[in-house]
């Protein structure tokens, strides 16, 4: 009759209609990077350099950290302050993966203890390091300890009902509670320096060009699979349940579902593309410490999402991009004035775009009313 | 109590395990005509008595009309029968067999007990179409959620929703984009579409203009029978236009039970409700 209507309930329309241009974007700007680093010349004018690829890696991995936030805050309305908390975990994992590679090569040449155990006079390697010079046991534990943590946690929030600021302030709590753990030399993950002075992943050289290229590649096609799973999850009837529990959540609830479940779920699968995320953030920036862990960083990615738009997914990626060029081009120029820059930008959006960038494009082509014969 | 007596207790032989018994499934046992059973029910708020000792049978196939002043415990009431509030004291059962307290609202739907809020509460971001398709009687479990379709006999049963309740017209229209009287109508039709044995319809005229009300006391008048609907409203006229039976509660009890001319002959009813009106 009219495939407009019944187009908004088959996930897999959705994705036709909403993913092609997107990944189109992505995949032609990561071929175009990744070639014009590794084939043309220094010289040449189109060449990128090696700093460029691993800094759009480094913005892919934050657009991926947005997309999670987005998938529970634009969504489902979560408002997650402690999102960096799960991004941190994975890059942790990632990070003593990392730790593990070194082997001897370390400042003090021992071939079982990373540095800053031998520097603690640690004689042994403490009981969770163990399994983590394997690299499938490391990238289990990416996924694993983040979703442990945001089913517990989601679980005992969502079952009580805690919601809005509540939810907010106790998220914000996680991540500052595991920030402070993180800074314990005895926690044995570092203390304050973190995890750093990795050497290779998977016997490639992290240095090398060659590898940087590939990871940035990766990276992107994690961030298009994790668009392109995202849109089926949320375009199907999982995802209209989803959207009414923002809208209405006593409505969903006395219609059947078991709303608490609903979010527990949703919050799990956003901690992992978090996790994920961060597992892909280590090995390009080269260090991860307890600072990824601060409240700052958690409240930087919902300005991100605030930005870009909520509730789009590609919004989250375009204000993750943009926020970022912001920062990195802004902290070289004026350092100091950049917090001030973030919380006006973080005013006027909440204040002038409440849609962000994406609700703007949208303003200026406003999106067909439905004709009476769709409606009929 | 020793060891060995424990012993002979969990090997009792005349004794079937719960997790043994097979479970009954929700089929709501009537046998004895009656589908709710409110019994000696009590709750108080931070020591305000929002229901006091209440009693109330519903008949399966009736249409009843629950009567009574702000405060008077209408909302509590269903509140506790949907499962989102627990009572102090008293018991709650759906037919004979299944005890409605202690369940979750989720539950509740599930067993068959629908329930239209007093204002109108839709999913207003999604169309109208969508909001029938997430009310559907249907698995609301997450993985049957996730792999579900829009198959054909889904979409007859809601376009027959769509045209009982009159919004065949604006079936892919948000659903916040409608009037006040047809959101009311889009929640009804949310309860429908779940097939419920027992409609909870709290103030379902509210905002209605005189046509719309009309509509909405023939589609009331014409559910019951088939299904058992429970009204709590205000506007007397209406109550008169549908009710067989009407139940006035005043200061969280049955204060009187009977046909319209009954109630509005009982003296104590003219004492406290109706009085205060004329």
């Amino acid at each position: 009759m009219n495939h407009s209507l019944y187009g908004q309930f088959s996930a897999l329309h959705q994705l036709r209609e909403r993913a092609p241009l997107f990944l189109a974007v992505l995949f032609g700007v990561t071929i175009y990077a990744a070639t014009c680093n590794l084939l043309l010349a220094e010289d040449s004018v189109f060449h990128v350099s090696t700093y460029t690829v691993t800094l759009l890696g480094k913005y892919l991995c934050f657009a991926l950290l947005a997309m999670a936030v987005d998938v529970v805050w634009g969504y489902c309305g979560i408002l997650s302050l402690g999102h960096g908390a799960f991004f941190a975990l994975g890059g942790y994992a990632m990070g003593m993966y990392l730790m593990r590679q070194i082997g001897d090569r370390g400042v003090y040449g021992n071939p079982l203890l990373p540095d800053f155990m031998v520097f603690l006079n640690w004689q042994e390697l403490p009981w969770y390091w163990h399994g983590f010079d394997q690299f499938w046991f490391a990238m289990l534990m990416v996924l694993l300890v983040p979703g442990v943590l945001a089913f517990v946690f989601g679980f005992l929030a969502f079952r009580s009902r805690v919601a809005g600021v509540y939810l907010s302030i106790m998220t914000q709590a996680l991540t500052y509670a595991l920030m402070l753990a993180f800074f314990r030399n005895e926690m044995g993950f570092g203390g304050n320096n973190g995890l750093t002075d990795f050497k290779d992943i998977l016997g490639f050289d992290l240095q090398a060009d060659g590898t940087r290229v590939v990871l940035f590649v990766i990276t992107a096609v994690v961030l298009g699979l994790a668009y392109c799973t995202s849109q089926l999850i949320l375009s199907s009837r999982f995802g209209r349940v989803i959207v009414g529990v923002r809208d209405a959540e006593a409505r969903a609830r006395f219609v059947g579902y078991r709303t608490e479940m609903y979010k527990v779920w949703l919050f799990v699968y956003s901690a992992l593309l978090a996790a994920m995320a961060g597992a892909l953030y280590v090995p390009q920036v080269g260090i991860i410490n307890p600072g990824e862990f601060s409240p700052l960083n958690s409240i930087e990615i919902v300005v991100w999402v605030a930005v870009g738009g909520r509730g789009t997914l590609y919004g989250a990626v375009i204000g993750a991009l943009l926020v970022n060029y912001a920062k990195t081009r802004f902290t070289a120029v004026l350092p100091e004035v950049w917090l001030f820059a973030l919380g006006a930008l973080f005013v006027c959006v909440t204040v002038f775009l409440p849609r962000g960038l994406v609700g703007l494009a949208q303003r200026w082509r406003p999106r067909p009313a439905a004709t009476p014969e769709e409606a009929a | 109590m020793s060891v060995r007596d424990v012993m002979q207790e969990v090997a009792r032989r005349d004794h079937v395990w719960p997790f043994l018994m097979p479970s009954r499934g929700p089929r709501v046992d009537v046998s004895h005509s009656v589908i709710l059973y409110i019994e000696g029910l009590s709750v108080s708020f931070d020591g305000f008595k929002a229901l006091n000792n209440l009693n109330l049978y519903v008949n399966d196939g009736e249409l009843r009309c629950l009567i009574g002043a702000n405060g008077a415990g209408k909302t509590t009431l269903m509140d506790i029968i949907t499962g989102k509030t627990q009572p102090d004291e008293g018991e709650v059962y759906f037919g004979r067999s299944i005890d409605l307290l202690g369940r979750s609202e989720a539950e509740i739907a599930e067993l068959g007990i629908g329930r239209k809020f007093q204002k109108p509460t839709v999913f207003e971001a999604q169309t109208v179409y969508a909001n029938l398709e997430l009310a559907m009687k249907s698995d609301k479990r997450i993985l049957p959620v996730l792999t579900s379709r829009l198959t054909p006999e889904k979409r007859e049963r809601i376009d027959e929703i769509l045209d009982t309740i009159g919004l065949s017209e604006q079936r892919a229209l948000d659903a916040g984009s409608l009037s006040h009287g047809q959101k009311q109508w889009l929640e009804i039709g949310m309860l429908l579409i779940a097939d419920p044995r027992v409609l909870l319809v709290d103030e379902p005229v509210a905002g209605m203009t005189a046509q719309e009300t009309e509509r909405t006391a023939q589609l009331l008048t014409s559910l019951a029978g088939e299904r058992t609907v429970i009204v709590v409203e205000h506007d007397m006229e209406f109550v008169r236009s549908i009710a067989r039976t009407v139940t006035v509660l005043h200061q969280g009890s049955v204060l009187a039970e009977g046909t319209m001319d009954q109630v509005q002959n009982n003296p104590d009813v003219i004492e406290v409700y109706l009085g205060e009106e004329q």
